[in-house]
Parts: C-alpha cells; structure tokens; sequence
C-alpha cells in the first residue's frame, strides 16, 4: 500500500480526524521514502522535533531534516530562534532547496498552515514544491518529489479542503470501524479516471504498515461446555404443535365474521317454525310520520 | 478531588504523568466538576499550578476546593497557586494605561489580536525557579474556559495559538501539564467552537468527556463521562 501511495509522485493528502488520527500513516510514508534513499524534510508545526522523531531508529533519523516550526511559530518568544519569515518563509525555502536527488517533503500539518496563511497562497506555493521535477532542467526525468501533507478534515470548510484535493494527485481519507483504521485511497493518474481502493491496515510500533482483511468480527462469547444445552420446547403452557385431528378441527372452523353463503341464507331466511321477529313502535305526539321517501327526488 | 475520576484515569497525586495535554470537553451538562477536580488533584500533588479562571470568582473556587480538600488561600499565599480572577481583573485593564501589558489585553483592542500578553503571564508564572532546587513538582496550566474567550471576540486560531505555545513551552520545555475546559456547542452550529474543539482535539493526549443523559436530565444521575486518548 506504501508503495502505491508513493507511486505516482506530486501531492499525497493524507486527511485525517481527532478519531482516526493520521500522523502515524504519515511516519510509516516517511520511514518507507528513507528506507529507499529519499532525504526526507519535515515541516514540523505542530509536535516537537523530539516527539516526531521518536520510533525512528537512527539509520531512519539521519536521513530527515526537522524544520521547526514547533517551537516559536509566531516569534513570540524574540529570542531569534523561530525559524526567520514565519511560516510562509520557511515553506517557500522547501521550494528553493538545491539538494540533488530525490526528496520527500512531509508537511505537518497542512492544517496548521491552512490556518495562518491564505488558501491561495498556500495552494500556490504547494503547486510550485509539487511540481519541481519540471523546474529543474537539468535534474533526471526519474526524480520525483514527493509531498506529502496531513489535513485535519473537521477544521476546514469545503472551499478550501476541495482546493486543496484538487492539488492533490493521491488522496487519502482515514477512518475505520470497530478499532481497525481504514485508508479510501483515489488515485489520480494523468489521463486516465480517478480510481478508488479502500484499505484495511495497521501501524506497527516501528511505523511499518501490516495490511488487514477487514474490521474484527465483534468476539462471541464461547458456550460453556459444562451446561448442557436445555431444549426450550420444553415445559411449555401451551401448545406449539397441532395433531391431525385438531388441524382437521381448526380448516373446518367457520370464522364468525366470515361472511360465506351459507350465513347469508341463514340471515334472510327464517327458520321453520321460528317465528319472525316484530318491532313494535308508538309514535310520540311530536313523530312526523312522513309517508313520502326521501329519496325519491335523486336521480338515480 | 474524586477518586472515581482518578481510578478511571489510573492516577494517583503520587503520581503524575508529565508533559501532557488534557481537553476537558462538556456537552449538554456542566463539566467544571472536572475543573475542580484538577485542581485540587494537582495541588495535592505538590504541582505549581497557574489558574486562568475566567468564569467564577476566587471565592467560588476556594469554596468547593475545601471541600475537595484543598485551600486556594493556602496554596496562593505560599506560593503555589498563581490565580488569575478574570472577573476582577477584566476591569482593570481599563484603569490603567495602556502602555502597560495586561493579560487581559485582548479586551481593549478594536480588533481581536493574539493571546500573546496570556501566554507570557502563564510563561512569568511557571517558569522555573532560577535557584535550581524545585519547590514544587511540574508546572500546571488549567484553564476555566476556552469557548469564552471566543464568545469575547478572540477569533479561534488566536486561541489555538496560545494553546500551541502553552503546550510547547509548559507541556515540553518544563515537562508540565496543561488542563483547559472547552463546551462542545452540540446542534448550535458554532463553527469557531468547532474549529477550536477539533483543533485542541488534535493537540491532547487525553480527552475527557462530560454528557448530559440521551434520556435529558434526571436528579441523580447528570451525566456519563467518555474519555480517549
């Protein structure tokens, strides 16, 4: 998955959440670009130099450079430390280096910078360290430069977030299920379609990257052996089976609101020797007994 | 303190973690019980805490303290309570002249400018001593709230920063720990507290929860706390 994601060179967002953090993919990248030779520079903004450097062993450590911008960011402290020009100046002197070979950059965070300086402007310098190869004539059609830039999804709106995915050439949405992260990879390959791939993957202590099959299946809880399983038909107060004779018994029945044939007869014809049944009524002093039916004036 | 929240946490006053970044986070309920909690736990534990109280007075706090265990009047006088009573000294920046640096500075400014006066009253009040032997155990930082600081018209990145910069210089110089409580606005659609919520989010090691009750408010039970690292 490592190397896919390294592949095709120019901009890999990595965009991640407070749930799914994405730091972690970001050291395995890195680890795997010193790994095959790359000098790796960090734009580090948002942990220390000591904290991002820890779980690197020192073969990785010797080949990154850590640009801090951790510590003073903003020159508050005027102790002539922070890193001269702000932020803006530090990400613009990536794009000048003149270091031969082929280098990755890591921005952490592309939030952080998203957050102090414009979107343009941030996108245009992005554009300018992402397609380097092209500025150099005279460096070898095989070097690439590889920007790789973490986004905290939840801090930005969708302006600038869709700007910065337009930039982008691999995209990489973190989130997972039941304790397992997943990566939703798109690929942007010149002149063919964007394609997708979803990944389930882990980050060992020593930021390698083991791939996994999928979430955990939640964990059933084993029966015990020792009880024997009870038939629960058993004891019951009523009855779950019919015998022949009672299933004979129940197709015969006549539901009593089933209006069949037979009933019908029944109700219009009156059984021999049963008297008929008579309504008896006094009319009371204020009964209008209208003889005419009020019916008769529709036309039906 | 309460020892429930230390059992959750797996803490003791006897020992500290160092050099961390705890968001304190509430939702639909009140979540300043985890404030005086921290509070009394880290000055149990011999800590050298700086107080950012914006939201209740001293004597507020020193009530519920003693009944937590801990007197604010005590740890203040000797030394090992920096308090500062917004409420109070919100007033005061406007009584004195201006050339004079006040934490509270942001309050004065047409535009809302940066934290930087707050940073360096937290920086003046927990660096450490220059006689070389500790009084005290680590620097503390706890702030009583972020989200009021937006709703006085300090934008949310401005409060990102002053939060970078306490964690850079009391979370990793000193090896301290910074506590600060921020409301979560739920449905109301607050898109700065988002901002600073998910921001801080980001930032911490550890953040603890407060939830009111899905089924709404009930006498006994007020809430249910979550908290991830």
């Amino acid at each position: 998955m490592l190397e896919s994601l390294l592949a095709l060179g120019g901009l890999v967002l990595l965009r991640d959440s407070v749930e799914w953090e994405g730091r972690s993919l970001l050291k395995a990248l890195i680890k795997k670009s010193a790994l095959c030779g790359e000098q790796v520079h960090i734009l580090g903004c948002e942990v220390s130099e000591e904290e991002f450097r820890e779980g690197f062993d020192s073969n990785i450590n010797s080949r990154l450079v850590y640009h801090d911008l951790f510590r003073d960011p903003l020159n508050w402290s005027k102790t002539g430390e922070a890193l001269p020009g702000g932020p803006l100046e530090a990400l613009r002197a990536l794009c000048r280096r003149t270091d031969p070979g082929p280098v990755t950059i890591a921005l952490d965070s592309l939030s952080w910078l998203l957050l102090h300086l414009p979107c343009t402007t941030l996108c245009q310098t992005l554009h300018t360290l992402s397609r380097q190869d092209s500025c150099h004539g005279d460096s070898s059609p095989g070097e690439q430069v590889h920007v790789l830039g973490l986004l905290h999804e939840e801090l930005h709106g969708p302006g600038p977030l869709g700007a910065l995915s337009s930039l982008a050439q691999t995209e990489v949405t973190l989130s997972g299920a039941l304790g397992q992260a997943s990566a939703h990879i798109l690929y942007r390959r010149p002149q063919q379609r964007p394609s997708h791939q979803t990944q389930w993957f882990s980050i060992l202590p020593d930021f390698s990257l083991e791939l996994q099959r999928g979430p955990p299946l939640e964990s059933q809880p084993y029966p015990d052996p020792h009880t024997p399983s009870m038939d629960p038909t058993t004891h019951l107060t009523f009855n779950l089976r019919l015998s022949k004779k009672e299933r004979e018994a129940k197709d015969s029945l006549t539901l009593p609101f089933q209006f069949s044939s037979e009933k019908q007869q029944a109700l219009l014809c009156p059984g021999l020797g049963q008297p008929t049944s008579h309504i008896f009524y006094e009319p009371d002093a204020y009964d209008d007994l209208d003889q005419e039916d009020p019916d008769d004036d529709l036309d039906v | 303190m309460f020892p429930e929240l230390n059992n959750l946490l797996n803490t003791t006053p006897d020992q500290v973690e160092q050099g961390k970044l705890t968001l304190l986070c509430d939702a639909k309920t009140d979540g300043s019980f985890l404030v005086h909690h921290f509070l009394s736990f880290y000055l149990k534990a011999n800590c050298k805490v700086c107080f950012v109280a914006l939201i209740q007075s001293f004597s507020h706090y020193n009530i519920v303290g003693q009944k937590l265990g801990v007197s604010l009047t005590t740890a203040r006088e000797c030394g090992q309570l920096v308090f500062l009573e917004g409420l109070k000294s919100a007033v005061d920046v406007f009584f004195r002249p201006q050339e004079e640096p006040h934490p509270l500075q942001f309050l004065r400014e047409a535009n809302s400018g940066n934290l930087q006066p707050l940073y360096e009253f937290v920086q003046e009040a927990l660096k450490p001593m220059d006689s070389g032997e500790a009084a005290w155990r680590c620097p503390v930082l706890l702030v009583d709230d972020l989200s009021v600081l937006l709703s006085l018209g300090v934008g949310a990145v401005a409060v990102l920063d002053f939060v970078h910069y306490c964690r850079a210089t009391v979370c990793r110089e000193w090896k301290g720990n910074v506590v600060a409580l921020v409301h979560d606005s739920g449905d109301a659609e607050d898109e700065e507290n988002d901002i600073l919520l998910n921001g801080l989010g980001h930032q911490s090691h550890l953040i603890l929860r407060a939830e009111g009750l899905a089924t709404g408010f009930c006498k006994d039970v007020h809430g249910q706390p979550k908290g991830s690292s």
